[in-house]
This record gives C-alpha cells, sequence and structure tokens, in this order.
C-alpha cells in the first residue's frame, strides 16, 4: 500500500446492483434468495444501471468515479447517500450498513457524516447565500448563533465572506459553485460526495476550482466521492479512479497505475489521450515508489535538491530537474518527506510513454 | 308514459328525486352545520361592509391598494368602488365582494391543503387527476343542482357552489408546482438530512409558491364567475342585478351591473397580482377573463 492511503476504511461497497423499472422488486426478490443477477436481467427481460460493484474508499482520499453517461456514477454515488436504495447488495458507511437502515439512522448520517455537492448546484433560491451555507444547520436543528458562526467560517474557506447576505442570483456559476461547496462543509461531514460539480462551468473556472478543491483537501483532508466524465478531471484530482462501464467497475488504480497499465481496450482508450506530465503529479511519482527503507539513504555530497509541492505537475518537475540531483516533497497525505533522485523521476515519466507505446 | 323507440323512457329523474329526499331529509344536520362556517364569515364580511360608511371603505380599500400595489392602482380602486356606489349599486357591489371574498378563503384553506396532500401520497394523483378533470370541465350551471338538492336556494348555498366550483384549479396548480419542483432541489433537501416535513416547508412549498398564487388567481376569477351565475339560486349581489335586468328587458339595469361586476373583477386581478398595473396587463387581464366566462358557460 503506497503512503498516499490512510487504510482506513470509510465507506464499502459490496456488490451493489440496481435495476431501476417495474422488474425491479422481482429481482430484488431473486437476489435476497442468493440469485445470479445476469440471469434475473435475461429472465425479466431488465437492464441494469448498476452491476455488482464493490468498492473501498479510504478516509482522507479523493476517490474519482469516471464513466460516461449512462455508465451508472451517478446513481453509484446516489447509492451511498441513500438517494437511491439499490435492488442488492451493501453498502456500510464507517461501519454502519444503510441498505434496510431506518430513515432515522440515515437522517443522522446525512446531517452529520456525509455531504453532497450537486451538478447544477442544487442552491435554494428563495433563500440567501448565508441560508444556503446553513441549510444543513438549520436541518439538524443548530441555534441561530451557532449557524451565523459556522456560516461565516465557511463561507471565508471558500473565498466569498462577504456574499453573505446576497441573493443566489447574484452569483455567478463558479460562486454558485463554491456556495456548493460551502454548504457541504458546513455541516463539517466525513465524507463528500461531488456528482459532477465542475461539469457546467467554464473551463477556467473549472481548473480554478479544481486547484481550490486540492488547496482545501490538504486542509481538510475529507473522504471525497468525486464523480466526473472528465478523465483529466479524474486523474488531475483523484487519489484513485474508479472507471465504469456499462454499470459494471472496469479498473480501480491510482492515476499512474491507470496510465501504465490499463486493464482493457476502454480504459486505454481514455488514457491514450491524456497529457501525462500536465496531470500527473508528484503525488503520482509517490503511488508508484512507495515509501521503502532505502528511501531515507544518504545523499550524494554536493548534489541540489528541488523542493516542490506534492501537486506540482510532472511538466513543472520536469522543467526544474536539470540542474538538480534530487527531487525533494511531502506526501499530500501521510506529510512525510520523501525524496527522489533526478534519476528516477525521469525513468517516471519515460515508463509513462512505453506503456502508451506499447499498446 | 312517454316512450322512446318503443320502450318507456328510464325514470331515472323520480329514482334521484326519492333518494335526494330520503338523504337530503335523513342528514340535515349535517349539510346545515357544513354552511355555518360559510355562513358566519359571509355575514361578518358583508354587515362590515354594509353597515359601514361607503366613504371609509373606499377609503380603506384604496389605501390597500396602493399599499399592496402602488398609488396608481389605489386611485383605480377609489375611482372603481366610487362608481358602483354611484351607479345604485353599492349594497349589492358589497354582497358580491363579501360572496367572492368568502369563497376565496375557503377554497384556498380547502385547495391548498388537498393539493399538498395529493402531491406527497404516491398514487392519489392518479386517483385525483380525473376526478379534478371532471369538476373542471363540468358547466358552471350543473354545480347548481347538487348544491340546491343539498343545501337550498339563497347567498350561502351560492358561495358554497363558488367554492366547490373554484377550488379544482387550485388544488391542481399546487399539485403541479410541488410535482415541478426540480429534483435536485429535492435531492438537496434529502442529502443534507431534511425530514417529510421540512422537505416541504423549506424546499417544495417555497420553490412551488409561485404556481400556487397563479392557483390563487384562477380561483379568485374563476369566483367572480360564479357568484355572478349563483344569482340563479337566489345568491344576492350584482349578478342577481345583472338577472334581474335580463329577466325584465331592462337593458340599463342589466349593463350597469355588468359593468360593476368588471370593476370588481379588476379591482381582486389587481390586487392579487400585486405589483402595478401596465396597460398590457389590463388587456390581458380581459383575455382572461373572457376565456374564463366562455369555458364556464
Amino acid at each position: 500500500m503506497s503512503d498516499a492511503r490512510t487504510n482506513v476504511e470509510v465507506v464499502r461497497v459490496d456488490h451493489v446492483s440496481k435495476v431501476f423499472g417495474p422488474a425491479e422488486s422481482k429481482i430484488r426478490k431473486q437476489m435476497k434468495i442468493g440469485g445470479n443477477l445476469e440471469q434475473a436481467l435475461t429472465t425479466e427481460n431488465a437492464a441494469a444501471a448498476l452491476r455488482e460493484v464493490s468498492l473501498v474508499v479510504e478516509k482522507g482520499e479523493i476517490f474519482a468515479i469516471m464513466g460516461l453517461s449512462g455508465s451508472g456514477k451517478s446513481t453509484l454515488v446516489r447509492c451511498v447517500n441513500g438517494l437511491i436504495s439499490p435492488t442488492s447488495g451493501q453498502i456500510w458507511i464507517e461501519g454502519t450498513a444503510i441498505c434496510g437502515a431506518s430513515a432515522r439512522v440515515m437522517r443522522m448520517l446525512r446531517q452529520r457524516r456525509m455531504a453532497m455537492v450537486f451538478q447544477n448546484f442544487a442552491l435554494l433560491p428563495h433563500m440567501s447565500v448565508g441560508e444556503n451555507v446553513a441549510f444543513g444547520l438549520m436541518l439538524r436543528g443548530e441555534s441561530t448563533d451557532a449557524r451565523r458562526i459556522r456560516v461565516d467560517e465557511v463561507l471565508e474557506l471558500v473565498g466569498l465572506a462577504d456574499w453573505r447576505d446576497r441573493r443566489i442570483d447574484e452569483l455567478s456559476g463558479g460562486m454558485k459553485q463554491r456556495i456548493g461547496l460551502a454548504r457541504a462543509l458546513a455541516t463539517n461531514p466525513d465524507i463528500l460526495i461531488m456528482d459532477e460539480p465542475f461539469s457546467a462551468l467554464d473551463p477556467l473556472i473549472r481548473s480554478s476550482l479544481q486547484d481550490e478543491l486540492l488547496r482545501l483537501q490538504q486542509e481538510l483532508k475529507k473522504t471525497i466521492l468525486f464523480v466526473t466524465h472528465d478523465f483529466e478531471e479524474a486523474i488531475r484530482l483523484g487519489n484513485r479512479i474508479l472507471i465504469m462501464k456499462d454499470g459494471q467497475s472496469v479498473q480501480v488504480g491510482t492515476p499512474a497505475q491507470l496510465i501504465r497499465q490499463p486493464a482493457d481496450a476502454y480504459v486505454q482508450a481514455f488514457t491514450a489521450h491524456a497529457d501525462r506530465l500536465a496531470f500527473l503529479t508528484m503525488d503520482a511519482l509517490i503511488e508508484a515508489f512507495p515509501c521503502s527503507p532505502d528511501d531515507s539513504r544518504e545523499q550524494e555530497p554536493g548534489a541540489s535538491v528541488l523542493h516542490l509541492a506534492p501537486h506540482t505537475p510532472m511538466v513543472d518537475v520536469l522543467a526544474g530537474l536539470q540542474d538538480h540531483g534530487y527531487v525533494a516533497t511531502t506526501c499530500t497525505r501521510s506529510g512525510r518527506p520523501r525524496l527522489f533522485p533526478s534519476r528516477q523521476v525521469v525513468q517516471f515519466v519515460g515508463g509513462l510513454y512505453t506503456a502508451q507505446r506499447s499498446r | 308514459m312517454d316512450r322512446f323507440v318503443g320502450i318507456p323512457v328510464l325514470p331515472l329523474d323520480d329514482w334521484i328525486q326519492r333518494f335526494v329526499d330520503g338523504f337530503v331529509a335523513s342528514y340535515r344536520p349535517f349539510f346545515q352545520l357544513l354552511r355555518l362556517p360559510i355562513e358566519y364569515l359571509l355575514q361578518s364580511v358583508a354587515q362590515g361592509l354594509i353597515s359601514l360608511p361607503p366613504v371609509v371603505v373606499i377609503v380603506v380599500l384604496a389605501a390597500l391598494a396602493a399599499w399592496r400595489v402602488g398609488l396608481r392602482f389605489g386611485i383605480f380602486v377609489a375611482l372603481a368602488t366610487f362608481t358602483m356606489g354611484w351607479l345604485g349599486l353599492w349594497n349589492e357591489s358589497m354582497t358580491s365582494i363579501s360572496v367572492v371574498a368568502t369563497a376565496v378563503c375557503f377554497a384556498a384553506l380547502i385547495g391548498i391543503p388537498a393539493g399538498i396532500l395529493v402531491a406527497e401520497f404516491a398514487g392519489a394523483w392518479r386517483v385525483a387527476k380525473p376526478v379534478l378533470d371532471v369538476l373542471q370541465t363540468t358547466p358552471s350551471f350543473v354545480y347548481l343542482v347538487p348544491v340546491v338538492m343539498l343545501f337550498g336556494i339563497g347567498t350561502v348555498p351560492g358561495t358554497i357552489a363558488t367554492v366547490v366550483f373554484a377550488t379544482p384549479p387550485l388544488i391542481k396548480l399546487t399539485y403541479l408546482g410541488l410535482a415541478g419542483v426540480s429534483s435536485e432541489a429535492v435531492e438537496a433537501g434529502v442529502a443534507f438530512g431534511s425530514t417529510r416535513l421540512q422537505l416541504l416547508l423549506h424546499v417544495k412549498l417555497p420553490l412551488a409558491l409561485k404556481a400556487i398564487e397563479a392557483g390563487l388567481n384562477q380561483t379568485i376569477m374563476l369566483s367572480i364567475v360564479m357568484s355572478t351565475i349563483a344569482a340563479m339560486i337566489g345568491a344576492e349581489g350584482l349578478g342577481l342585478t345583472v338577472l334581474r335586468g335580463i329577466a325584465r328587458l331592462d337593458i340599463g339595469m342589466a349593463t350597469t351591473g355588468g359593468i360593476s361586476l368588471i370593476l370588481l373583477a379588476l379591482i381582486f386581478d389587481g390586487i392579487m397580482q400585486g405589483r402595478p398595473r401596465r396597460r398590457s396587463d389590463v388587456v390581458g387581464f380581459f383575455r382572461r377573463l373572457q376565456r374564463r366566462v366562455l369555458v364556464a358557460s
């Protein structure tokens, strides 16, 4: 296990399937008595939005779920917070099984443990910016004073401190999504579910919000399920990525793993055109070379060290490399210092391209 | 006995007459009880408006209009109400206002909660929709039949007929407003852990408010139409003036009644819209009223 991951399980999805429509109840019954999903689908002549998807999301990671429209990625995250109840399978949130859980338990989880950011923001136009941010706090019955203090805190965090008393329709798209994020952070949840949060935004705004999310994540260290249809966004943000197709999981891996070892031609089709140097960062290097005992070996005397932030893109790493013998960085989540000889970095980058050529 | 293609005519009218005689006789206290709240509100409003000096009523109504909508509309209301009295129809106008106001109150009390219930319970809409469709396509005249059977004739039964006629569109628009709330907004409410009641109060109802307001507006327009037609079962007010004018071929009387009714409708519409009248609004209002009357009759 690489040191970017913490090994503490937060969300576990176990063989979750979802069928929409009238066939669902019959298939649900068959699955309850241990039926086979594919067989049940054939006999009922039904299509499944999710087919036996299993995954584990660890504490503090951004887990990107990537797929084209209709791949079931939105359905999957809606199962995690119970907006959709799966036809079969089970989901655990921090050890609590949520399929079949009472409405009270679900409300508690939603009010305190997880929050959601929506593609089209889903802000409530009849409330002010501040009231929108306080929405979750209001629902769980916190006092006006407590709400006010927390709203000011999170608005500060997303850089919109002066906008508390404005109306929602005064905001631009990018600002609206910052408020969507602030609303989700206000309840201080452990888990953030983000359903294509930046897809409706202009490219420039999108990339600035991606930076913003990475910055916030360094500070807050939430567990994030991030849905996107954009592979570049997935490898830029995700510590690990799940690629989905037709309701099935195709491959789970770190950005470097997906690029170096795509599981099949479908994954390859995405990775082939990804700009490796722009989207893989020092974090990918850390993923690729997990902490080892000889890592703390003495550096050659006289060799200079290039100090870089863990989310520096590879293209910038290469640009600064020629004058330095070593590259030093700090692992995003473990906080441990890491040191790489320049030679190793070049090897790593070269490896990214040989995988592409060999296919 | 009359015959049709050789067979005796179905004596349905006799059967219904006998059924109603028995039914109304045995449930009279129940229907009298239903009348009570409507009768109470109607008489309080009517007596208040009629017993007060007309100048006071005109000033209060105009001030209300000026505060709610704007100065120009306030002046319009003052002139309109003054004209009603000047035409010699002050008492009739005040009765009409109280019938419409009472009917709208009860229609809102019934229609909005009913719309919420229909929207909140899965499957309820499938039962309610055909019923509402039938109610809405039934000509207003036909509503008078069961009302006369159950409640008799007069102003109170006329108001009851008005309530029954004016409520269905409000139920429908309340439902449509709630059903039309974007699924993302509802998901946001659920995802942040709202209870069903919180979801309704903080997300659905505020977002459905525009549709509900449109429903109330329709209810007011239909109440004005129906309170006029209810003159046929003896409901007092401007409708009765028009009806008498027609019956006696007194065109002058019918016309002054009609003018007062239009002024009344303009006042209610303006207050409901709650924003300054523009010329196009007045024209649009006449079109709507025309459509209403055509549909109703």
